[in-house]
């Protein structure tokens, strides 16, 4: 998509852009010279408001990050109690700590195990409410679309304590009609509160993922359905040759999106945590680190716990891309 | 909003292909809308009905006397939280829609060195999560005396890689070079360009950006809690998690977070509702043009 992105951005401007014409008309080669100068200089006035509060928000953290990362606290005075400390170089201490601390790698393999099975049937099922839609009669679709999206609304925190009460056994209706079914679930349990907050995530993301891909839908020509129909395409022939490949495109947007998402996974276990003892303080990665800086005041692993995290979002992100782009027929190229 | 060939198509189906599409609509619907009714019955009930009663049905309505408990409870703290709430969006979402417009509009318009250097900077910024981002931004802020301020959420909120990319794709599109020549020759400058035309030709993407950035906002957790201490700072989501993390000891906070959970929720479900159809044409331009 990267790579999709920048190559065709500039690819439309040469055709009207002014700069353009330089190569046709050696002549005014100078004249556009000073016109670009003079472009270059009001981009600049344009770019810069925006450009220092990037360099402040996005890089100058990074920085720090790294920097803080591969540094240790150091206490002076006799057996390393005195009151005085003082930073030192740690080298990479700082990650191969964090890295050998059990609880901070098993977040990570929780989070990469709730998204491989939380994405697919998130996204899958998005898919299915989408294509639902479109082949439904024109009256109800105003209402469900509505419904469906309604959750995206609500933030995480809110979402996590609203199903929290719905997991909670005494408040919960869901527990007690389960329970005079004859049927004891525990949302909560050490094996099953990953699925719980699997669910609010999906609860509250389904609807904007299929709004993507409704809008992906829209943008097909009308006669390209009907021409199918023609040649006796049946409807769930349509949707599994034609609907599908087409909405590739906002299908790996989609997937993309969760996946980061996925990674950060922050609000829904810390707002859990209090009503159950299956959640420990390093249940994700983002929890690990937060607390790692807050409860331990340990900043500097905290900063090589948020690097690594990082790090680890980037390679999945950009290597997903890299696997569907190389897959495709040069669909995300176009 | 379907394509009137589908809908006759629809019309066309046979009636039992319309029972089941619409029966499973109708089963995802339950599953959509049960919690915010539960929040809905819930948020009209006292603290002991919400534990004594039955979460689905209603007992002993009193909608308006509830919230107003929510209202005065702790000198009105909540409606300082929604008032920082409202002003962390609302002003964080302007700000970062014009920011990015002038970036967008710079890099689509505009042809000078690094300019695509920059915007792959930009757009890496997308793949950056939020969360990990915030931890070293708090030890920056705290470094600079910015920790525990207004200003510790509201900068990093007007900073919007994706918005950056979505007005370059748009302003590429939309801001025909032929009308930006004939405002230079007729003597407009640059900037009088961009607030006089430009603006005005992206306001379907900036519209995008704002919503886009407004929920952002209006939801980011992680940043505020990292970076606020003073409760009085504080946005909705943060005052909720800490009325939940005393119901233990005071046990009207259940109801309050209900109550409370319930007015913050319903303006920006409005705001869904409204808007969703319109979202649509934005939503498009990630999708797509990628």
């Amino acid at each position: 998509m990267t790579g999709g992105v920048t190559s065709r951005a500039p690819g439309q401007a040469p055709s009207r852009a002014p700069g353009g014409a330089s190569g046709r008309a050696p002549g005014r080669v100078r004249r556009l010279t000073r016109a670009e100068a003079r472009g270059a200089r009001a981009a600049a006035g344009f770019l810069v408001p925006f450009l220092a509060l990037f360099l402040l928000c996005f890089i100058a953290p990074i920085g720090l990050a790294l920097y803080e990362s591969l540094l240790k606290i150091e206490r002076t005075g006799p057996l390393g109690l005195g009151g005085e400390t003082r930073d030192v170089w740690a080298g990479l201490s700082n990650y191969t700590h964090a890295l050998q601390d059990g609880h901070f790698t098993a977040g990570f393999g929780r989070v990469l195990l709730f998204g491989a099975v939380q994405i697919p049937v998130m996204i899958a099922f998005a898919t299915g409410l989408a294509l639902l839609l479109e082949a439904a009669s024109a009256r109800w679709v105003g209402f469900f679309r509505t419904a469906f999206f309604l959750p995206y609304g609500v933030p995480g925190v809110i979402a996590s304590i609203l199903w929290g009460f719905l997991y909670v056994p005494g408040i919960s209706p869901l527990v007690e009609m389960a329970h005079s079914a004859g049927w004891d679930v525990d949302f909560l349990g050490r094996s099953t509160v990953l699925w719980s907050i699997a669910n609010i995530v999906t609860w509250q993301f389904t609807g904007y993922n299929m709004l993507v891909l409704i809008a992906q839908l829209k943008a097909v020509p009308g006669e390209l359905y009907e021409a199918a129909r023609i040649d006796g395409a049946s409807a769930w022939q349509i949707a599994l040759h034609i609907k599908l490949p087409l909405i590739r495109p906002a299908l790996v947007l989609t997937t993309v999106f969760s996946l980061i998402g996925t990674l950060q996974l922050f609000a829904e276990p810390k707002v859990l945590k209090p009503l159950t003892n299956s959640i420990d303080s390093g249940y994700t990665p983002n929890l690990a680190a937060y607390n790692e800086a807050f409860t331990r005041n340990n900043q500097h692993i905290a900063a090589a716990e948020a690097v690594l995290l990082a790090l680890v979002a980037c390679v999945l992100s950009f290597g997903f891309l890299r696997l569907v782009g190389q897959r495709g027929n040069g669909g995300e190229d176009r | 909003m379907s394509h009137p060939n589908e809908r006759g198509a629809a019309a066309r189906s046979p009636l039992r292909y319309r029972v089941i599409t619409v029966s499973l609509l109708t089963v995802a619907a339950v599953y959509f809308l049960m919690p915010v009714y539960w929040l809905v019955v819930s948020s009209t009930k006292s603290s002991s009905d919400l534990f004594g009663t039955f979460g689905f049905w209603f007992h002993d309505p009193d909608l308006f006397g509830r919230l107003r408990q929510v209202l005065t409870y702790d000198d009105g703290i909540y409606a300082r939280w929604f008032a920082n709430s409202l002003m962390y969006a609302g002003v964080g979402a302007l700000a970062a829609t014009l920011l990015s417009a002038a970036a967008g509009y710079a890099l689509a318009k505009f042809r000078f060195p690094g300019r695509e250097g920059i915007f792959n900077v930009i757009l890496a910024g997308v793949l950056i999560p939020g969360t990990a981002l915030a931890l070293p931004l708090y030890l920056l802020f705290s470094r600079i005396g910015l920790a525990n301020t207004y200003w510790a959420v509201l900068i990093p909120s007007v900073v919007s890689p994706f918005g950056v990319y979505l007005c370059r794709i748009y302003a590429a599109a939309a801001v025909p070079d032929s009308l930006m020549e004939a405002a230079r020759i007729d003597g407009a400058g640059e900037a009088r360009i961009f607030f006089g035309v430009g603006l005005r030709l992206m306001t379907p993407a900036l519209v995008t950006v704002f919503l886009f950035q407004f929920v952002h906002i209006w939801n980011n957790f992680f940043l505020p809690l990292v970076m606020l201490s003073d409760s009085d700072l504080y946005p909705i989501q943060l005052g909720l998690t800490s009325w939940t993390g005393y119901a233990d000891r005071q046990p009207e906070l259940y109801q309050y977070t209900v109550g409370g959970a319930f007015l913050s929720v319903l303006p920006l479900m409005v705001l869904m509702g409204v808007l969703q159809r319109y979202w649509r044409t934005g939503l498009t331009e990630g999708s797509v043009k990628a």
